[in-house]
């Protein structure tokens, strides 16, 4: 029963508002690969930074999971080491590869291309948005290197203990973090403000807002948010370190360390947590409306299937996006803060709830009367969902005040964030690289070696995450270097840690497997030819694949229908372009018979 | 096909999981019975979506798989059922809430009666207070923090002069009395979690902030930080022994006041309390 057909086939094409702007064309090597203002050269250059960093984090989990796995085994991990590992990992795998990875890598990519932009609109500020991201990588990097090495503080880094004695990197490890961070938001906004300019004012003929692919929704919502919400994470980067270098007390009450009082008074350690979490729980979704996006397109193409309830889809980005700056306070419920919040916080956490569960439906709905072809991408895809459901119904449980007051700072929230934000997302990544990798490259990935590595992933990451929720459950902490003797956590624990830590080890090898397939496909994998994936939307319809500078040719695309025409009723093909127009699109021989 | 079967054995298997695991939570030791109900609430039911979504993507796969002629439908929308769907889905979230804040407005609403205890934090070390014999605890300021007050107990307070003393001990606790824990930190931010209590709730340098709860158990509890607190945070150890009211009152006889160890340091005798030296994290 299908009712209106959002805008899918339109013969008006309104007329162009602007006359086309020639871009900067490079004149040498190093401004065509290095100084580049090309987007699609940007975001390859964001993308193997942040895979590059990824990387590091995805070591440093393999250090912690030795140590939680194998305590007192390795003379070479002691407390101050694990809680750097701890919190570089978190802090590395959070924003220098997910926010990176998402907005810098794939928002480059593909908002030009699927909105039929010849590039981003400020080229030159996005060229620097880049290099200033490299900056701050480099900062964070630098850390490892200092004298006391990088900070242990946590990820969240709360004060007073982040900038304190007590905590291993207080020398210098905290304060490269904190402007590392600072100079993160100032590359991250002059490509976010790009981002949001682009799909605002750069986009081409016919292709109005509810014509554009959820994945640049997902992007587009996301960098608003992000534009709002780092912010709060700079000022409060800027006032720690001036806490810490300055001696100002923004955070820091009177605090007696071993015995001494220290001359910090009057400062409040929670406001530091209200705007980290102001920051820190949008960030969530910064991170997850791109996934989001990308998800609905790959599920969509690769069931030859339009994306069930598309408008449904775009109002639940925007609903999710805007309840997601009135929940923050949920990673609060025990910080102390005035207990009576906690009423207005989980009713505003479990409302969001139902926006995400409809998203979930629906792409459960695309699936359904589809016609599903289990390429890598799908089976990513597929492997998201049921990782984002369970993080997502792990959430109900933190997300409801009491129900959360036993199982906050456990591995239960361990368990509960990196199968919602860490392995949910990462799966998209995957997904998402499978797909567009032959419109980067122009050679397929290799199959044989996806395979391997899709399931390899999935069962394993399913197999570490899932258990550990138990631990939490028992009532281990998290952030514990070890546990140790207690009256409450069984023997049979350290049999689940060992078992946890040799599947994170084979989970680990797999990625190295994937990062030699992006290699060796690049020169030796199979050519893809034209829109391997006969999809619909822009990015598979330009001039030259790979896209070249400006993407489109001399003339860019017209565009007359929505991304998602699959298997439309009495056209031959199941997928018609957007940028087709009506009257090339051939009619289906008579018997061709009806979907069921 | 292979993807129906792997998503029919993780769905079913998580089941499995769930029951027969070894792992979950310790046996209640205090009245949180109903945090634990809405723990289980949420399980019944963001279980049955759980397997319900998953079976029915594993039906997809097998049922919508790509065969040669095959020809997906074409439904841009449904709006009947996206409502319904977004209806039941509001039903399984109000369901959830209901025993989530009822359970929480019990947690935020102290009794009257409740008697007041202190827990105080410091890098990496727990300690506690309890009211004297006129059952009120006296005045206190980081700022009097001295290497024999290490509470910073106010000595011209008479409310705390006969306040009890521990540290570096175990905390006792009679049985089936509601307590409300005062907390403080006089460093950085700790957290003070008895996995058995259920509750647990941090420790801010600067204010106080409180949790109440009624030990319903007698026993041996572990005390543990579960906030991290710098390089001794695992180490931040404690006991606390739940008894009955004869044995804790028993007990309360043979600790120090505020007013007997101050005196104790006037008179140059060694001082109980010396914890102006941070615990090395390595010894334990």
């Amino acid at each position: 029963m299908a009712h209106a057909e959002p805008a899918v086939v339109s013969d008006i094409v309104p007329p162009a508002e602007v006359p086309e702007v020639d871009l900067y064309h490079a004149k040498s090597w190093l401004t065509k690969y290095v100084f580049s203002q090309d987007a699609k050269v940007i975001a390859i250059q964001y993308s193997l930074t942040a895979i590059s960093i990824g990387l590091v984090g995805l070591v440093l989990s393999w250090l912690m999971r030795l140590q939680l796995g194998f305590p007192a085994t390795f003379s070479f991990i002691d407390p101050s080491d694990y809680y750097q590992y701890v919190t570089m990992h978190g802090m590395i795998m959070v924003i220098y590869l997910l926010t990176a990875l998402f907005l810098g890598g794939f928002g480059n990519y593909l908002i030009p291309l699927m909105v039929g932009a010849r590039d981003m609109v400020f080229p030159y500020v996005n060229m620097l948005s880049y290099w200033v991201y490299l900056l701050a990588v480099l900062v964070l990097a630098a850390s490892f290197f200092t004298p006391g090495g990088p900070s242990g503080a946590g990820w969240t880094l709360y004060p007073p203990q982040s900038i304190l004695s007590g905590t291993p990197g207080q020398e210098w490890g905290i304060v490269l973090m904190l402007v590392s961070l600072a100079l993160f938001i100032v590359g991250f906004t002059m490509g976010g403000l790009n981002y949001v300019v682009t799909v605002l004012q750069a986009r081409a003929r016919g292709m109005t807002l509810m014509r554009l692919p959820l994945t640049v929704w997902g992007i587009f919502v996301a960098t608003i948010l992000a534009l709002l919400a780092f912010p709060a994470l700079f000022v409060a980067a800027v006032m720690s370190l001036l806490d810490r270098l300055l001696g100002t007390s923004f955070f820091m009450p009177h605090i007696v360390e071993m015995g001494a009082s220290l001359p910090y008074g009057g400062g409040s350690p929670i406001l530091f947590q209200h705007l980290f979490w102001f920051f820190g729980h949008p960030e969530v979704y910064i991170v997850a409306l791109p996934a989001f996006g990308i998800v609905s397109d790959l599920i969509s193409t690769h069931a030859r299937r339009n994306i069930f309830g598309y408008r449904m889809m775009v109002w639940a980005i925007v609903a999710i996006g805007g309840l997601s700056f009135v929940v923050w306070a949920h990673h609060m419920y025990v910080s102390g803060m005035n207990p009576y919040f906690g009423f207005f916080f989980a009713t505003t956490t479990l409302v969001i709830a139902i926006p995400t569960a409809i998203k979930v439906y629906n792409w459960v709905l695309t699936l359904w009367r589809g016609n599903i072809h289990f390429t890598v991408p799908m089976l990513f895809c597929i492997a998201f969902i049921v990782t984002f459901l369970n993080g997502g119904i792990t959430g109900l449980f933190l997300g409801n005040v009491s129900v959360d007051v036993p199982l906050s700072d456990t591995m239960f929230v361990v368990a509960h964030f990196h199968m919602v934000m860490g392995v949910a997302p990462i799966f998209v990544i995957f997904a998402a690289i499978y797909h567009w990798y032959p419109l980067m490259t122009g050679r397929m990935l290799n199959e044989a070696l996806g395979q391997f590595h899709f399931w390899v992933t999935f069962v394993g990451a399913y197999l570490i995450f899932l258990p550990l929720h138990y631990l939490g459950f028992v009532g281990v902490p998290r952030r514990y270097f070890e546990i140790g003797e207690t009256g409450f956590v069984p023997a049979s624990a350290a049999t689940l840690n060992e078992f946890i830590t040799v599947m994170a080890l084979i989970v680990g090898f797999a990625q190295v497997v994937f990062i030699g397939n992006l290699a060796w496909s690049a020169f030796r994998g199979r050519l893809a030819g034209r829109n391997p994936w006969r999809a619909t939307t822009l990015e598979w319809q330009t001039a030259e694949l790979p896209p070249g500078h400006g993407n489109w040719g001399p003339t860019p695309p017209v565009v007359y229908r929505w991304a998602y025409a699959y298997s439309v009723p009495g056209v031959a093909d199941d997928f018609v372009p957007q940028n087709l127009p009506p009257s090339q699109v051939a009619a289906a021989h008579p018997s061709v018979r009806a979907a069921d | 096909m292979l993807v129906a079967i792997v998503l029919v054995v993780l769905a079913v298997g998580s089941v499995v999981f769930h029951v027969v695991s070894p792992w979950w939570w310790t046996p209640i030791a205090s009245n949180w019975q109903l945090i634990d109900d809405a723990t289980l609430v949420t399980f019944w039911i963001t279980g049955v979506a759980y397997v319900a979504v998953i079976l029915f993507m594993a039906y997809c796969a097998v049922r919508f798989r790509h065969r040669k002629g095959r020809r997906a439908a074409y439904e841009p929308e449904n709006t009947r059922l996206e409502l319904w769907l977004t209806g039941v889905t509001s039903l399984g979230v109000i369901g959830l809430l209901t025993p989530g804040l009822i359970a929480w407005n019990e947690f935020v609403t102290v009794p009257a009666e409740a008697a007041e205890i202190e827990v105080v934090g410091r890098q990496w070390l727990w300690s506690y207070r309890l009211p004297g014999k006129d059952g009120v605890l006296g005045a206190s300021d980081p700022r009097l923090i001295s290497g024999d007050n290490t509470f910073g107990l106010d000595p011209d307070d008479p409310r705390g002069q006969d306040d009890i003393l521990i540290e570096g001990d175990d905390l006792h606790l009679p049985i089936g009395r509601p307590l409300k824990v005062l907390m403080r930190s006089v460093d950085v931010i700790h957290d003070f979690y008895v996995p058995h209590f259920r509750a647990k709730m941090d420790l801010i340098p600067g204010m106080v902030t409180h949790f109440w709860f009624t030990p319903t158990r007698t026993g041996t509890f572990d005390i543990l930080c579960a906030e991290l607190c710098g390089l001794g945070h695992h180490t931040m150890r404690g006991l606390v022994v739940v008894e009955a009211e004869t044995d804790y009152r028993e007990w309360l006889t043979g600790q120090s006041t505020f007013a007997e160890l101050m005196a104790k340091a006037a008179s140059g005798g060694a001082v109980r309390l010396a914890t102006s030296e941070r615990p090395d994290p390595a010894s334990r």
